[in-house]
């Protein structure tokens, strides 16, 4: 099927596909920001996010058949020039920021409408732009200080969104001020390793750091280097302890805003982790691997258990979902951690579902909030009956989330389990339970107002089924139904994580 | 005699001179420290400056936000637009060779540079002011008169 | 011991500047000072990329006009100064002399870089400096002074139009610009941020703002 789709798009495009993907969206955003209405800029940012899509089947195209895409920024060849590489590691990140990105367009038209003012709206589709185009830079290139400035695109924009929200609540502003504050002291740190890689290789393009890293060996500049960049990242990627700006930044962002961000900021960061650790220095050296095993599965496994435990005490049901974000990022590190192809194919087969997952709940989350203003978990009281329709796509989520059969929350967690007894790292198969366990607890609290409490009656009507605006229930139900159809038809995901995995583990 | 008469006397002749040392700045870039960053911050300050003398009210009827609003626009657009323009040409995103036939004294890249740092300038300078406007454009706790 | 300390020392007023900007990051209550401390982190790690890429004696990475057509000489008149006095000094035949040159302008360079194996990059750029060929020009600038910049007295094989002089490497003042660049949109956002925190909460403290988000919350569970 993709060859098809590769096949309607001409070639003169789809030989620039890799560049096209990250710079329609950049100059629509401009363009989107000197509209005089919402509406006008939403179509827009339609348009933007419709065009990366479409230049997606050209690079699976490529992909498939050279194993490496690479784009040569200015004509200037690598490894002087800037260089965008698409490869399979790569390939389904793009894929997954790009669908989800356009899936959270269409569910924006009326989300945004109701949460931010009529003046503001076409600079919130604009920053967006800017903020899809950072994202999806990150995953597309191949210079490592191209990633920083990136990175800084996108956290940037994305500190801008956060704010938005403070029209319905003030907290916004303070959620997004301290965002700015770590996420600005992570970009740095990330910006410092970047320059410890520079001094040590005296390249920044980071096919050719690996091969003089490789050459040259790891002196105590680069691992320096490597220290601050997994610090720099984790950051950015909600590592454990790193992680203390997320609740609050997704809890007080717009609907369309946190749907957005909880299924592709920390995928994408998570990602360029994996490019520096496996693609840039290699997983053999010995402190990469004892970074891996005594850092990212520990920091993973206590993430997992800590922050499932603080889901289950939080009022606002967004903060249960933020929590529990950060735990999925804790099942992550762990494949990461494992250090096999097995164990990093599942953990990107977990990143893949967990988006998905996660892009359900918050556009559920985001519909009752357009009708009802739910924001606390006991506002939920009697979903069930009111929308009963999106309270069926949370459910899929939050089952999706617990790791129930039939969902593919319990593909991932299998796959993870898998890898990590071929470890033999028993503690962390009673993690991932004990952790599961703990995850059903915070979504019975979240399923129970829905379905066996009645809503608060107002004078003692019967409330009557509210329907969603068409715009947002069809994202959220390709999202929710997604959780269940990729169980059933695991293998395109299983097969992107899985060539993902071994692309990686065989070098750049 | 008006009590900020001497400030007003001198940045009348600065400001113009500030404006001369901006675009000065931004066509250096080439050949020493400079180019559209730089420039555009300098050129915000003349602004800026004339702002803080002769009054806000002064300073956005001189440069309206609106017109700020949409040079910040511009300037992104000159700049990605440049890039489509070389994708049009046949070339590589940002390949600024193809922007001029004379390949031997390499003048595509020569009006390349200068249109990027032309967006460069226009953005720059066009969001410092929407910044200074948007700061400066808060209702004060305590009025002027009251210092 | 004192020459490595000495050849390191310019790393310490970095790290102490990193160390303040972090430690106001962290300590003070106040979220216009909080922002002020991340500006001089930030600082820091500006001054570390221009350390690294300093080259004493370096000249701007522009070629002089004998190796471009005359159409050229208007425009870099004002480096023909620079390029004659730089010409003139590196008479001597292209191999040896510049490599020898470059190796005493490389040692004091070397110190401040302080390196652990300054050899890292020398193979990379010697190759490369090789490969440089004069048809772009801005590469084989780059490369001679990489090359120049990491060569510890093995001499560089330097081909292609530059003939003795001693360039700055480009790469790490563009470096610090972006980063410049994004520490002032950061610091711009942040203060945004905090006018519109003034005007909402009344307050820059954080103590006090914490305590309105906290009675917020908990005022909202009941």
């Amino acid at each position: 099927m993709m060859e098809l789709l590769g096949a309607l798009i001409p070639s003169a495009l789809a030989q620039h596909a890799p560049v096209l993907l990250v710079v329609v969206p950049l100059i629509l955003s401009p363009v989107a920001a000197v509209m005089p209405n919402g509406r006008i800029a939403w179509v827009i940012a339609l348009i933007g996010v419709a065009f990366t899509v479409l230049m997606l089947p050209p690079l699976f195209a490529g992909v498939q058949a050279d194993a490496v895409m690479s784009y040569a920024l200015g004509g200037w060849a690598a490894p002087l020039g800037i260089e965008y590489r698409v490869d399979a590691l790569n390939l389904p990140i793009l894929a997954l920021v790009g669908i989800i990105g356009f899936l959270c367009t269409l569910y924006a038209l009326p989300s945004v409408a109701d949460e931010v003012d009529e003046g503001k709206r076409a600079i919130f589709y604009a920053t967006f732009l800017v903020c899809f185009a950072g994202l999806l830079g990150v995953a597309v290139t191949g210079d490592a200080f191209n990633v920083f400035v990136f990175v800084e695109i996108s956290s940037l924009s994305t500190y801008g969104l956060i704010a938005m929200g403070a029209g319905r609540d003030r907290r916004a502003l303070t959620a997004s001020y301290n965002y700015l504050v770590l996420g600005t002291i992570g970009a740095t740190f990330f910006v410092i390793g970047v320059g410890f890689l520079y001094m040590a290789t005296g390249t920044l393009n980071m096919a050719d750091m690996a091969r003089v890293l490789a050459e040259n060996g790891h002196d105590r500049v680069t691992q320096a280097g490597f220290a601050f960049i997994v610090v720099g990242l984790g950051l950015k990627a909600a590592m454990f302890p790193l992680h203390v700006w997320l609740p609050n930044a997704y809890a007080f962002a717009p609907n369309f805003v946190t749907a957005f961000l909880a299924s592709t900021a920390t995928k994408v960061a998570f990602y360029a982790l994996i490019r520096f650790l496996f693609s840039v220095y290699h997983p053999d050296v010995t402190f990469v691997d004892l970074s891996s095993t005594w850092v990212f599965a520990v920091v993973g496994t206590i993430a997992m258990i800590v922050a499932s435990v603080q889901a289950v005490f939080q009022t606002d049901a967004r903060r249960v979902l933020a929590y529990s974000s950060v735990a999925q990022v804790g099942y992550m590190m762990l494949g990461l951690g494992i250090g096999s192809a097995d164990g990093l194919a599942a953990g990107l087969l977990h990143l893949m579902n967990h988006a998905m997952m996660k892009g359900a709940l918050f556009m559920a989350l985001g519909a009752f909030a357009l009708n009802y203003g739910v924001s606390r978990v006991k506002d939920l009281a009697g979903m069930g009956k009111s929308m009963p329709a999106t309270s069926v796509a949370f459910t899929f989520g939050g089952l999706s989330l617990v790791g129930v059969p039939l969902t593919i929350g319990f593909t991932s967690k299998w796959y993870l389990i898998l890898a990590a007894l071929e470890n033999g790292w028993w503690w962390a198969v009673a993690a991932l339970i004990l952790s599961s366990l703990l995850a059903l607890a915070y979504v019975a609290r979240l399923l129970m107002p829905i379905w066996f409490e009645n809503a608060p009656t107002h004078g003692g009507a019967v409330p009557k089924v509210q329907r969603v605006p068409w715009l947002m229930a069809v994202p959220m139900g390709i999202l929710a139904l997604a959780n269940i159809y990729f169980f059933f038809h695991a293998a395109p995901i299983v097969n992107l994580a899985r060539g993902a995995a071994n692309a990686v583990m065989g070098g750049f | 005699m008006s009590p900020h008469l001497i400030l007003r006397v001198v940045s009348k002749l600065l400001i113009p001179m500030i404006v001369v040392f901006a675009l000065y700045v931004q066509f250096h870039g080439d050949f020493g420290p400079g180019g559209g960053f730089q420039a555009g911050v300098v050129t915000a300050v003349a602004v800026i400056l004339y702002a803080l003398i002769f009054g806000l009210d002064a300073a956005k009827a001189a440069v309206p936000p609106s017109v700020a609003q949409a040079g910040a626009a511009l300037g992104v657009f000159i700049f990605v637009g440049v890039g489509f323009a070389t994708l049009f040409l046949g070339a590589n995103f940002l390949d600024y060779d193809v922007l001029h036939p004379n390949y031997e004294h390499r003048s595509g890249q020569h009006y390349g540079i200068l249109l990027v740092e032309l967006g460069v300038l226009s953005t720059v300078s066009s969001v410092m002011l929407v910044i200074f406007y948007a700061f400066a454009s808060r209702v004060p706790d305590i009025k002027d008169e009251e210092w | 011991m004192f020459d490595i300390l000495a050849d390191r020392a310019i790393y310490m007023p970095i790290i102490v500047l990193m160390m303040m900007g972090l430690y106001v990051v962290v300590a003070t209550g106040n979220l216009v000072k909080r922002l002020v401390g991340l500006s001089i982190f930030q600082t820091s790690v500006c001054l570390l990329y221009i350390t690294v890429g300093k080259v004493f004696g370096g000249q701007p990475p522009i070629l002089p006009p004998a190796h471009h057509g005359e159409d050229h000489g208007e425009g870099h008149a004002a480096e023909a100064g620079h390029a004659a006095a730089a010409a003139s000094s590196h008479d001597a035949p292209v191999h040896d002399a510049p490599a020898h040159d470059a190796a005493d302008h490389a040692e004091p360079a070397h110190g401040e870089a302080a390196h652990a194996e300054p050899a890292v990059a020398d193979t990379g750029h010697a190759e490369e400096a090789a490969h440089g060929a004069a048809s772009h020009a801005q590469d084989a600038v780059q490369h001679v002074a990489d090359a120049a910049h990491h060569a510890d007295a093995a001499p560089v094989h330097v081909e292609g139009a530059i003939d003795g002089v001693l360039y700055s490497n480009p790469l790490p003042h563009v470096l610090i610009l972006t980063a410049i660049v994004v520490g002032v949109a950061t610091l711009a956002v942040g203060l945004a941020l905090v006018v519109r925190i003034r005007e909402a909460y009344g307050t820059i403290e954080d103590t006090a703002l914490s305590a309105a988000d906290y009675s917020a919350e908990t005022g909202g569970r009941e």
